[in-house]
């Protein structure tokens, strides 16, 4: 099998398409990281303007900590696109230059292939996430320092310790690459169902904003479904920069505010992978390759 | 040793007979020629032999295993090229070897896949991108892949297509070559006889998915044994004294006609047994060769 997915990840990255992503990622991120270290003084003003009266805070607010959240938050929408761009490919890619047949005269299964594919998919996301995380975290911390992370939510704030930080994002990252392997499944059940590349790459997009927007929209007919959707899901890594506070209502260092909440949501976008992948192979164990 | 062995298999497409009832076998080291017009189930047979389509009835028995039980074990041993060669057009002749050859966990040295790509003429274009190739040479690099484990078997689904004429010289000699030189056991299609007579030791023609005839090259081809046309006012009656004759194993087939191998020597005396058990024998047409029975028989549809 592990002969497989490294032919696999050999074609993956022998391909052009596979280097925009990476390229797309890092050219966001250095124009932000440029953009930031030029006029973040700025912008770090506009963010606090109105709770200036209401505290102060010492230290470097715009450090490299928040910046990687700034980051997060802008581009962790964006990435599945990117993500759909190679998973969304893998089999009806090779379906329509015919190749599934040369594979399929190899002593493997179709399910070991379909297998393989899948997994070489994940790689690829996993390393793009992990360059994301090398650019956003680890050269932003580089560049701009860190401190102690303030963040603001929609009617508290959070201040984070420096040194209760980095584990965050380890658990962030490793939540973020549960969602990216959902929308990875999703491609690539959508690259199980069509002989051409455009379709699948256009439809997994199009499922993630429909979904996207029915997760976000209040409405009562679609409450019902929301919990079960992994759009709803999928941006619930910041759970991880959410801290529980005692009685004094100080917030406790080493917490997270609702370990139950990014436990459900793991569990629903691993469900997920699981429906998605197969049901993937069902469909390719079962599809005519050969007309 | 029967290499493949193929048992009454069948395979059907809705209301589409692809295949009936079809029984074969290729020995070690022979080059089998399944000849057929496009559309009369080569193409499907093959793809049952590489399982890529499972016959609706019937068995086959590659080196001694079921298909269906061992598949994985008897597709190691198998290289084949299916109809077009579908390749990776951003992947080099020399890559596709490799990518190929990590496939079948073979360590494959430098040195091998230059002789595969010298044996089917692609050396010098080993480092070229595959979307720069011709047909011909894709075909080229397809059979290179279908040799790259060194297989003991080799299918080869209408090899020449898209091939020049040296090309399909050169396919000719590499086929021989394979079988003669290195005992390999070779099947190879076609809906040319011209290309099949050349390389085949064994030749099966199918027509509409079922046999038609099948035999030896020489016998087949052999000039003194003229292939004939019986034309009687009842056939069903001719069939009948011919099956209780002398010279029941001459009959080849009795769907589309009498057609019978036989002899120049004893067509006399075939007319006259005819003549004399009661069958008014109405034309006697000689066929001249292979071909004449194939196009015949396929034209008569």
């Amino acid at each position: 099998m592990w002969s497989l997915v490294a032919v696999e990840l050999y074609k993956i990255f022998k391909r052009p398409r596979t280097y925009i992503a990476f390229g797309a990622i890092a050219a966001l991120i250095v124009v932000i990281q440029l953009g930031l270290k030029i006029d973040g003084d700025a912008y770090a003003a506009f963010i606090m303007k109105d709770i200036n009266d209401a505290l102060s805070v010492d230290g470097k607010i715009l450090n490299g900590y928040l910046i990687c959240y700034i980051l997060l938050q802008l581009l962790l929408v964006h990435v599945p696109l990117l993500v759909a761009l190679i998973a969304a490919d893998m089999l009806s890619g090779e379906a329509n230059l015919g190749t599934l047949r040369l594979l399929y005269t190899t002593p493997y299964s179709r399910s070991q292939w379909v297998m393989a594919k899948f997994i070489a998919a994940s790689i690829y996301t996993l390393l793009l996430l992990i360059w994301l995380a090398f650019l956003a975290l680890f050269v932003s911390m580089w560049v701009f320092g860190t401190d102690d992370l303030f963040l603001m939510k929609s009617n508290y704030v959070v201040l984070i310790e420096n040194q209760d930080i980095l584990w965050r994002y380890v658990g962030a990252f490793v939540f973020a690459s549960f969602s990216l392997l959902t929308v990875t499944s999703l491609g690539f059940l959508m690259s199980s169902l069509a002989n051409n590349s455009i379709g699948p790459i256009v439809g997994t997009m199009s499922a993630i904003v429909f979904f996207t927007i029915l997760s976000t929209l209040n409405i009562p007919l679609f409450n019902v479904i929301k919990p079960y959707l992994f759009t709803t899901h999928m941006n619930n890594w910041k759970e991880f920069f959410d801290l529980q506070v005692n009685a004094n209502n100080e917030a406790i260092q080493g917490s997270i505010l609702n370990i139950a909440k990014i436990k459900n949501s793991l569990f629903v976008l691993g469900l997920h992978i699981i429906l998605f992948v197969t049901i993937a192979i069902q469909i390719m164990k079962r599809k005519d390759i050969l007309s | 040793m029967a290499i493949i062995k193929v048992d009454q298999i069948s395979k059907v497409f809705g209301n589409i007979q692809a295949v009936d009832k079809l029984s074969f076998e290729v020995q070690a080291g022979e080059v089998f020629g399944f000849l057929g017009q496009n559309g009369s189930g080569k193409s499907t047979t093959i793809r049952m032999l590489l399982s890529l389509i499972h016959p609706t009835s019937g068995t086959i028995e590659l080196f001694g295993k079921s298909l269906q039980k061992d598949r994985n074990q008897i597709l190691e041993k198998v290289g084949a090229i299916i109809e077009r060669p579908d390749l990776y057009p951003y992947l080099s002749a020399r890559e596709h070897l490799q990518l190929f050859a990590k496939v079948r966990k073979q360590k494959i040295h430098s040195k091998a896949i230059e002789d595969t790509l010298q044996k089917v003429g692609l050396l010098d274009r080993a480092q070229d991108k595959v979307q720069t190739f011709s047909l011909g040479m894709k075909q080229r690099l397809g059979i290179a892949i279908a040799l790259v484990h060194n297989p003991q078997l080799i299918i080869l689904d209408e090899p020449t297509n898209g091939l020049d004429p040296q090309g399909i010289a050169d396919m000719r000699k590499l086929i021989i070559a394979l079988s003669k030189e290195e005992g390999k056991t070779v099947l190879v299609s076609s809906h040319l006889l011209s290309e099949i007579e050349q390389v085949a030791s064994q030749i099966l023609i199918l027509h509409k998915g079922k046999k038609m005839v099948e035999g030896t090259t020489k016998t087949l081809l052999d000039p003194l044994n003229k292939i004939v046309q019986f034309k009687t006012l009842d056939d069903a009656r001719a069939l009948q004294v011919l099956q209780n004759s002398p010279f029941n194993t001459y009959l080849m087939e009795r769907k589309h006609g009498l057609f019978l191998k036989v002899p120049h020597t004893d067509i006399p005396q075939l007319n006259e047994y005819f003549i004399n058990a009661g069958v008014s024998v109405v034309g006697i047409e000689a066929k001249n060769s292979l071909e004449d029975y194939f196009l015949n028989i396929t034209s008569n549809q």
